[in-house]
């Protein structure tokens, strides 16, 4: 047992750190946050010249880390310093996806995401599937040798900037089974692909995708036919390990805030931290973020575990992290009082990150159900 | 013990449910429905209707012209009113400002501003809070200083909503910087249009522009606008609490608001079955609406005792703080049952130029959600509260 960080992955935290704490202030965020993109082209290439990108993949993939415990640091100093930038959009899914179906001519885009030159976004939730990973109503037909595809795509998130777009559609099988999906590379541009953009409460954006008749050659297609489920989850297992850890770093700066501002903020002649009833609360956040750190380090540790065992370890940290992030993010404002309510505050922006990022990949009950199905099914004895 | 209501509460619930079919027009209901938010005019229009039918003043004395309901009977009307997505009563002048007016104001200012409320002549906004005074309410620090006929007044409210549209403020002003806090303090009404006045929108973390920061630069107000005297602002500020505190629980939100849930769940698809069907979601629903059966009737227990001649005490600090964990809970619930759909930013929405993203039950849920953390920390916060309820019981054993 080792519970320390390699000295790549300290120097790789440290460098992040330090460039997020001077160049990504809450002044720098607001502005972002405001911004008709919704993130900073100059933050997203300087990032990729630090090796952000590159760190969140192998070195057989162009990169020079790519483990769970990467991605993790990775994110938790994304998430500390609240960060709107689509990593894991452009790289974690889009570039992950392309590393493990691309063929030789796919692969050079992955070279471009990783320099920072490219964007991309996974197009798979659909208006009826919520988290429902296998459900996928578009559909992708035949036709004079192209494949076709039809139907719609919900909160895209990144898909504005995505200069292709990563596409799930059916291709065999009923509504919500396994077998039968297929990803495809999509140009944006592509006729048929009509994006309604808009804002995210959290900062950032995304889009709902109709394809209409969209045609494509055969080499748009990522893998093989129909049996794309099993890279697709694969790629959210490490998204879900980064969402932990980004909520975890989130939480490490919510609680860095309110405790400042119990330190300094008077009432009734003293410092609201020497009310012992808020002193009980504070600890309580301290206590249960050490328990979400473990379960960020659960998860990171088993996203190379077989799949059965890897689910059921991220399903576990992000339940847990999803009930310890509503706390925590509540608690924060409700320790601050009304001043946590203003939109310019910090704690604003990093508790909206904390609770929605509920909403992306799963919510907390939707990892409790499937932590149930992959650990008490009478066969799992 | 009798949980039915008497024919004349059954009488009087069909008559407030016959108005609001009648008279609450669609397009404002739907805004509410949709959480959109409200303009001035849209206020102004709802008050309008009601003031017609003589119950804009719901809880004023029938001598001021007012409707005198019981508390029973403004409970039935907010729930109901609540049910029918018809917007808040904005409650600064009408149920703010007018009992402390009526009780403590000279007869030159009744005669003069509360039918000004009644007709929407006013729009009022309260200022009491400062960036140093919050749950300290006492230590308030803008001045008043006498000046011949007039006060001078320099100092900073803070949070005050909707002040944008307001026309002028009740304030707590410091007049005896040297007398015991709670005995140096004034109640002073203040014209905002008055020279010295500068206002600033906060914008709270929903994107919403719902209250603002007012700095006074030596504002002249007149004397006349002291009301009661000099002074003894506090004890009058702790009686407009007590009114502020009569729909505290907020029950009529809290049963619109699962009602709302529950139809998003019904909707919603998880797996291809309804959500209401999936026993995580359905346990957090239940256990809610559990809470709010019980919650209920604690709050007419404790309303019609207080119209029996009790006063509600420390029972209105206990329906504060159940009443606000309740009603986040199912702002929670809203925001989880929309799913993804919970993330679009609803600026767009918010306006009501813009079909929603998603289905528009979901429109703003989370919003709504980030704004209402906002119910455990104003009107007394929950810790405040919590202090009050302990001390009663505890005494000086504490
Ligand atoms: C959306 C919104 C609208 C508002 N509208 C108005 C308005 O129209 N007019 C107006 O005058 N004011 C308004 N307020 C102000 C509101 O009344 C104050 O926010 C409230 O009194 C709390 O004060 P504070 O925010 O300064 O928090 P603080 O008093 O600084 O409290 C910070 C934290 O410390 C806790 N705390 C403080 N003292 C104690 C104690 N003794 N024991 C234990 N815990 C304690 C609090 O509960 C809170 O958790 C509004 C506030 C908000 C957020």
């Amino acid at each position: 047992m080792n519970f320390e960080l390699t000295e790549e992955r300290r120097m790789l935290q440290d460098t992040l750190r330090r460039f997020l704490s001077k160049r990504y202030d809450t002044e720098t965020r607001n502005a972002i946050l405001d911004s008709e993109s919704g993130f900073s082209p100059d933050i997203w290439s300087d990032l990729a010249d630090l090796g952000i990108i590159g760190a969140l993949f192998t070195e057989a993939q162009g990169g020079f880390g790519g483990a769970g415990f990467d991605i993790a640091v990775v994110f938790e100093e994304l998430g500390r310093a609240g960060v709107v930038e689509p990593f894991l959009d452009s790289a974690v899914l889009g570039g992950g996806l392309i590393a493990a179906l691309g063929d030789t001519d796919q692969q050079a885009l992955l070279a471009e995401v990783i320099a920072g030159h490219a964007h991309l976004a996974l197009a798979h939730g659909e208006p009826a599937s919520r988290y429902d990973l296998s459900r996928v109503e578009t559909s992708a037909g035949f036709e004079d040798d192209k494949i076709v595809l039809n139907g719609r795509k919900a909160v895209v998130v990144n898909a504005e900037a995505a200069g292709h777009l990563i596409v799930t559609a059916r291709e065999s099988g009923d509504v919500d089974d396994e077998t039968g999906i297929s990803l495809f590379l999509v140009p944006a541009d592509t006729a048929g692909v009509t994006l309604r953009g808009y804002p995210m409460l959290a900062g950032g954006r995304a889009a709902e995708i109709t394809l209409e008749d969209v045609r494509l050659p055969p080499s748009a297609r990522l893998g093989t036919a129909g049996a794309g489920f099993a890279a697709l989850s694969d790629r959210v297992a490490a998204a879900n390990v980064a969402l932990a850890a980004e909520v975890l770093g989130a939480m490490e700066t919510a609680v860095a805030l309110t405790r400042d501002y119990m330190l300094t903020r008077k009432q009734f002649g003293r410092p609201i931290a020497s009310f012992q009833a808020l002193q009980h609360r504070f600890a309580d956040l301290l206590i249960e973020l050490e328990q979400a750190r473990s379960a960020v380090i659960n998860a990171a540790g088993h996203l190379a575990a077989a799949p059965h065992e890897r689910d059921r370890q991220i399903a576990a940290a992000r339940n847990l992290i999803g009930r310890i992030g509503r706390l925590v993010a509540e608690e924060s404002i409700q320790l601050h009082g009304g001043i946590a309510m203003t939109q310019e505050y910090e704690l604003a922006h990093i508790a909206k990150r904390i609770v929605m990022s509920d909403h992306r990949l799963g919510d907390t009950d939707t990892h409790l159900e499937r932590f149930i199905a992959l650990s008490y099914a009478q066969d799992a004895r | 013990m009798d949980l039915t209501y008497s024919d004349e509460e059954r009488a009087f619930r069909d008559e407030v449910r016959a108005f609001l079919r009648d008279k609450l027009p669609d397009a404002l209901s739907e805004k509410v429905r949709r959480r959109q938010e409200l303009s001035k005019d849209d206020h102004e229009r709802w008050h309008a209707i009601l003031n017609e039918r003589g119950w804009l003043a719901q809880n004023w004395p029938r001598a001021f012209g007012g409707a005198e309901w019981n508390a029973v009977q403004r409970h039935i009307f907010e729930e109901e009113a609540a049910a029918a997505n018809a917007p808040r009563i904005v409650p600064f002048g009408v149920a703010m400002l007018a009992p402390v007016l009526q009780k403590f104001g000279s007869k030159a200012q009744q005669d003069h501003y509360l039918p000004r409320i009644l007709n929407g002549d006013d729009w009022w906004c309260q200022g009491y809070s400062e960036p140093g005074a919050g749950s300290d309410l006492a230590s308030l620090n803008t001045r008043a200083v006498r000046q011949g006929d007039h006060y001078i007044v320099n100092g900073q409210k803070t949070w005050t909503t909707l002040g944008q549209h307001a026309n002028r403020i009740f304030c707590l002003v410091r007049t005896d910087p040297d007398a015991k806090q709670q005995e140096g303090i004034s109640f002073l009404l203040i014209d905002m249009d008055s020279p010295g006045i500068e206002m600033r929108p906060i914008v709270l973390l929903d994107g919403s522009p719902e209250v603002n920061e007012i700095f006074f630069n030596d504002v002249r107000v007149p004397f006349e606008n002291l009301v009661g005297e000099e002074n003894k602002g506090w004890t009058y500020a702790k009686y407009l609490l007590t009114h502020e505190r009569t729909n505290i629980a907020g029950v009529g939100f809290a049963l619109a608001g699962l009602e709302s849930v529950k139809r998003m769940a019904y909707a919603e698809r998880r797996n291809g079955r309804a959500l209401i069907e999936n026993p995580h979601f359905a346990a957090r629903l239940a256990q809610v609406e559990i809470d709010l059966m019980a919650m209920e009737t604690t709050n007419l227990r404790i309303i019609s005792a207080a119209a029996a001649g009790q006063a509600p005490g420390v029972e209105s600090s206990m329906l504060k703080v159940k009443g606000t964990i309740i009603r986040q809970e199912i702002n929670d619930l809203a925001r989880r049952a929309a799913g993804p759909y919970a993330l679009p930013f609803p600026s767009a929405a918010l306006a009501g130029d813009n079909d929603p993203v998603g289905p528009d039950y979901g429109d703003a849920v989370a919003a709504t959600y980030f704004n209402n953390r906002k119910l455990s920390i104003y009107g007394g916060s929950n810790e405040i509260q919590r202090g009050i309820i302990a001390k009663a019981k505890l005494g000086g054993g504490a």
